[in-house]
């Protein structure tokens, strides 16, 4: 997968991660939404090292930074350059 | 604590500049009902919850917020990156460019700069809960009104999702609240005089 390609399923992961999250907080009774929680985590964080060896840390002090400090490199989040075109324009 | 991650929620790719939709959506990021009152309510109020249950929805909720105050300042950056001063004139957004050049001051859509007075805390769970209630249905209200201005599908998608999360997170302080007004109901010791015996 290309660097686009692996950032677009972490986000939708991530995004299932925070709404279950939510979700949690105020059910921390159910044990359906506990095991998607857990199930995704462990996919969204085999996505991650991909993200992390191919385009550098994600994390704030807590990625590695590889041979020289790559960590302040752009593009940052708010740039257009950082961003991925979602799939399903037609939608819109 | 917080953790940086260097992605957003959600993607903010926005290939026309429209210095007077930037005018307007700044209203989220520094507005009454904007993403920083938001934040800063959630994360303020949640030093005096009640309940494990409402604590970590203030917690969270506030912290989510964080990561919209965050696509709502790369949408007004994207949207006046490669404006003129000519498109900046005709926008009406020539007084906010006068004081800030391209920088992302938290305003609202009228100019007002950002004030605490804009949150409450008031240290009583079912009064500050219910607060956070209306404070989702006004940012939920207010994307909508911004949706009815926009035209561009870059600009639309991401209100779209900003708007939906209101609406989750309004019935996730619905819950908290039932669980701490279930709480303080149960918190509640009856103190029976006992008439004297003589």
């Amino acid at each position: 997968m290309n660097r686009d390609a692996i950032l677009t399923e972490l986000m939708e992961l991530d995004f299932m991660l925070v709404d279950l999250q939510l979700f949690l907080d105020t059910h921390p009774c159910d044990q359906d939404a506990l095991k998607q929680y857990n199930d995704i985590l462990a996919k969204a964080n085999v996505l991650r090292e991909q993200y992390e060896s191919l385009c550098g840390p994600l994390y704030s002090f807590r990625s590695f930074n590889r041979g020289h400090w790559e960590w302040y490199r752009d593009p940052w989040p708010w740039q257009y350059s950082f961003n991925v075109d979602l799939p399903g324009e037609e939608c819109r | 604590m917080w953790i940086y991650e260097k992605k957003l929620e959600y993607p903010i790719k926005i290939k026309n500049p429209d210095p007077a939709m930037a005018k307007v959506i700044i209203t989220q990021y520094g507005g009454p009902d904007g993403e920083l009152a938001a934040s800063l309510r959630y994360l303020s109020q949640r030093f005096s919850m009640v309940t494990p249950q409402a604590r970590a929805i203030l917690n969270d909720i506030g912290t989510e917020e964080l990561a919209h105050l965050e696509m709502i300042g790369s949408m007004v950056k994207q949207l006046t990156k490669n404006a003129t001063i000519e498109q900046i004139k005709e926008a009406g957004l020539d007084a906010y460019y006068a004081d800030h050049d391209k920088g992302v001051y938290p305003v609202s859509a009228a100019g007002v700069p950002f004030t605490a007075a804009y949150i409450a805390v008031k240290g009583d769970p079912v009064a500050d809960l219910t607060e956070d209630m209306a404070a989702e249905q006004k940012a939920r209200a207010t994307y909508e009104w911004l949706i009815n201005l926009a035209d561009d599908p870059d600009v639309l998608d991401p209100l779209r999702f900003l708007r939906e999360r209101e609406v989750v997170h309004f019935q996730r302080f619905g819950e908290a609240l039932r669980i701490v007004q279930d709480f303080l109901a149960s918190q509640k010791i009856f103190a029976v005089v006992m008439p004297e015996v003589h």
